[in-house]
């Protein structure tokens, strides 16, 4: 038997962007640092010396205007990917991404289409702190009329990314480079339709529901592997899609076990973990419920430089398993 | 005799809209553009229909002197499905691309960088399409026109920036917003050509955006033309004392005296390109035109419940 390659969540996000380059003369890229080494790891490498620096473009530093030129672009019938190596700066095209790529479809009578994909890239640890490790997917994903999609496997990041930019309406596709050595094997692309894609059942289980997303859909599976040495058996639910949120697979999963663990690494209040909740509650019959739902997120603070104190911010797989634990008592 | 019906058409269809603004028939909020018809129509006779003009919160006369439909227009302003925007947008929110005109929008600058990405397409296709952002001297206060000069112009793009100068941003004149009465010292700092021409002189503004716009079809590049003009309305709705206050009218008797309509009737007639009575019958068509349609409009149905969610998401198949 062929012995397939591994491929890493890095890798794979290059495979994607190459694939799209190659098949769709209207792709094309734009951001800051596309043609660093470092700007966006290794998501990116030398796809300017492939397929030239007129759809691989490196920009001014100017978030809002580039942004605002690839929403233009997108109008005009081509599919662009705006980067931004990191979300905390894309912050500065808010209006773009908020007020004109999620409005003008149905500001304009559902007319209009605008086909970009906004890539912001999640950067955080290493003593960083607060301008350079958020995520903010909740905020986003509160927008209608804006696709948010958050990959976490190897897989999903190449063809979600495929499917982001095939999409003919705006999507902010968020990776975190804390799964960009995350390793699969990986088959040959096959194109699929976002808008038929949600959240999906990672590992089956029975006694409790862990829902979340990106890296920290990863940690809810350590956190089941280790559960299960502990005699209890845990469900995952990756969302993958935030906006529009699919809760069809959440309910159905939450009704089997009894029991919902949110876990998000953004933060609470107002966050993607609340309405994760919330979907459960109002549509699970009570007596399926056999305890409160709970969420492990991000505590209500900006993210500390120190290291004592970045160690106690971001929370780790066996935070997960202690708390599931405690819930299936 | 084209310039003309359109100014007429224009003023006539915004007189009427204030009218019924006034009147709170019309309750979206309204810009009108009565004063300073004369940048849109001078520069949409050198607009191809594949080009692509973006316009901000005061684009009547933008969609109108582009060939936009004005029974859509009125349908729009009153929120039925038959509008431009099929309802969703009202005034602020014009779309009518068969014409070349490919949205308004009321953030200030917001469709600045747009028109500069839609140039960026352009450039990429290659077939001599140009962009046309419209913009007030407000929005050259803002972050992103500064943004958007420097990455049209290192990216040498075909776009036309034109600034229609009425010296108000709301109800603040432009002495108090900004250290200069002129906004061409911002293309200056970009290397962008740019021409500062009288706003209310529609052969003057055709001329030099002609010049313009064949300098960008031909590749050289983003160019820059400021408008200098006045509206005679407030910033918003019917009224001409609303916001601007009562200090501006010696002004804006003056400016009256300098209405574009009124200069181009005079020019011709002089000329003898025209007489009286052709500007009375242009006149009396315009009315007839902007009655017919408001009375379409008025008779229209509204979009139904359905589009409130059924709009949200782009609705064509996704080509796989």
């Amino acid at each position: 038997m062929r012995q397939i390659k591994k491929t890493s969540y890095g890798h794979a996000l290059r495979e994607g962007f190459a694939y799209l380059l190659k098949n769709y003369p209207e792709v094309f890229t734009i951001g800051q640092g596309l043609w660093s080494p470092w700007y966006v790891g290794n998501t990116m490498t030398d796809l300017e010396k492939e397929f030239g620096k007129e759809r691989v473009i490196d920009t001014p530093v100017a978030e809002l205007a580039c942004t605002g030129v690839a929403v233009g672009a997108a109008i005009c019938g081509k599919r662009p990917v705006i980067i931004h190596p990191r979300v905390d700066f894309a912050l500065l095209a808010l209006d773009q991404v908020v007020n004109q790529a999620a409005k003008w479809c149905h500001m304009l009578g559902g007319q209009v289409s605008v086909p970009v994909t906004i890539r912001a890239i999640i950067n955080r640890g290493g003593e960083q702190g607060a301008q350079h490790s958020q995520s903010l997917h909740s905020w986003f994903a509160h927008i209608p009329g804006l696709r948010v999609v958050m990959p976490s496997t190897v897989q999903d990041a190449r063809d979600l990314l495929i499917a982001s930019v095939l999409c003919d309406d705006p999507v902010m596709f968020i990776d975190d480079r804390w799964l960009y050595e995350l390793e699969e094997k990986l088959p040959p692309v096959e194109e699929i339709d976002l808008r038929q894609q949600g959240p999906i059942v990672r590992k089956e289980g029975t006694d409790i529901t862990l829902v979340g997303c990106s890296y920290s859909a990863q940690q809810c599976i350590e956190a089941a592997e280790q559960l299960s040495q502990q005699g209890v058996s845990a469900e995952v639910v990756d969302l993958r899609v935030l906006n529009p949120l699919k809760r069809k697979v959440i309910i159905g999963s939450v009704a089997k076990t009894g029991r919902l663990l949110a876990v998000d690494g953004d933060w609470s209040t107002c966050g993607m973990a609340a309405e994760v909740i919330a979907s459960a509650v109002e549509q699970v019959p009570p007596p399926a419920l056999r305890v409160a739902p709970s969420r492990i997120t991000l505590p209500d603070a900006p993210a500390p430089t120190s290291k004592p104190l970045e160690k106690a911010y971001y929370f780790q797989a066996k935070d997960i398993v202690k708390k599931a634990v405690e819930m299936v008592g | 005799m084209d310039w003309l019906r359109k100014l007429i058409l224009i003023r006539c269809a915004e007189e009427k809209i204030g009218e019924e603004f006034g009147k709170a028939v019309i309750k979206c909020p309204c810009h009108l553009v009565i004063g300073q018809e004369a940048p849109a129509v001078g520069l949409a006779d050198h607009i191809r229909p594949t080009d692509k003009v973006f316009g901000a919160h005061r684009s009547h006369a933008h969609y109108l002197a582009l060939g936009g439909d004005l029974h859509q227009l009125m349908a729009e302003v009153l929120g039925k499905e038959t509008g431009c925007s099929r309802g969703m947008g009202g005034s602020m929110h014009l779309y009518q691309p068969l014409v070349g005109f490919h949205g308004s929008v009321p953030i200030v600058g917001s469709t600045i960088p747009i028109a500069v990405g839609a140039a960026l397409s352009a450039k990429m296709d290659g077939k001599e399409g140009i962009a046309v952002s419209f913009l007030g001297d407000g929005a050259t206060e803002e972050g992103v026109f500064h943004e958007s000069l420097n990455f049209a112009a290192n990216f040498k793009l075909p776009v036309i920036f034109v600034v229609e100068n009425n010296l108000f941003s709301s109800h603040l004149h432009i002495d108090l917003r900004q250290p200069f009465n002129s906004t061409c010292r911002f293309a200056e700092a970009n290397g962008i050509p740019w021409v500062r021409v009288d706003g209310n002189d529609v052969l003057a503004v055709s001329q030099t955006a002609g010049r313009a716009i064949s300098s960008a079809r031909k590749g050289k590049g983003p160019q820059f033309i400021e408008a200098v003009t006045y509206r005679w309305r407030g910033h918003v709705g019917h009224r001409e004392d609303i916001d601007v206050g009562v200090k501006r009218k010696d002004d804006l008797k003056l400016w009256k005296k300098r209405d574009p309509i009124a200069r181009l009737v005079k020019g011709m007639v002089k000329k003898r390109f025209l007489l009286e009575r052709d500007v009375l019958e242009i006149s009396q068509k315009a009315q007839e035109d902007v009655l017919k349609a408001w009375e379409q409009a008025s008779r229209d149905p509204y979009p139904t419940a359905e589009a409130l969610l059924g709009r949200v998401y782009y609705k064509k198949k996704l080509r796989l």
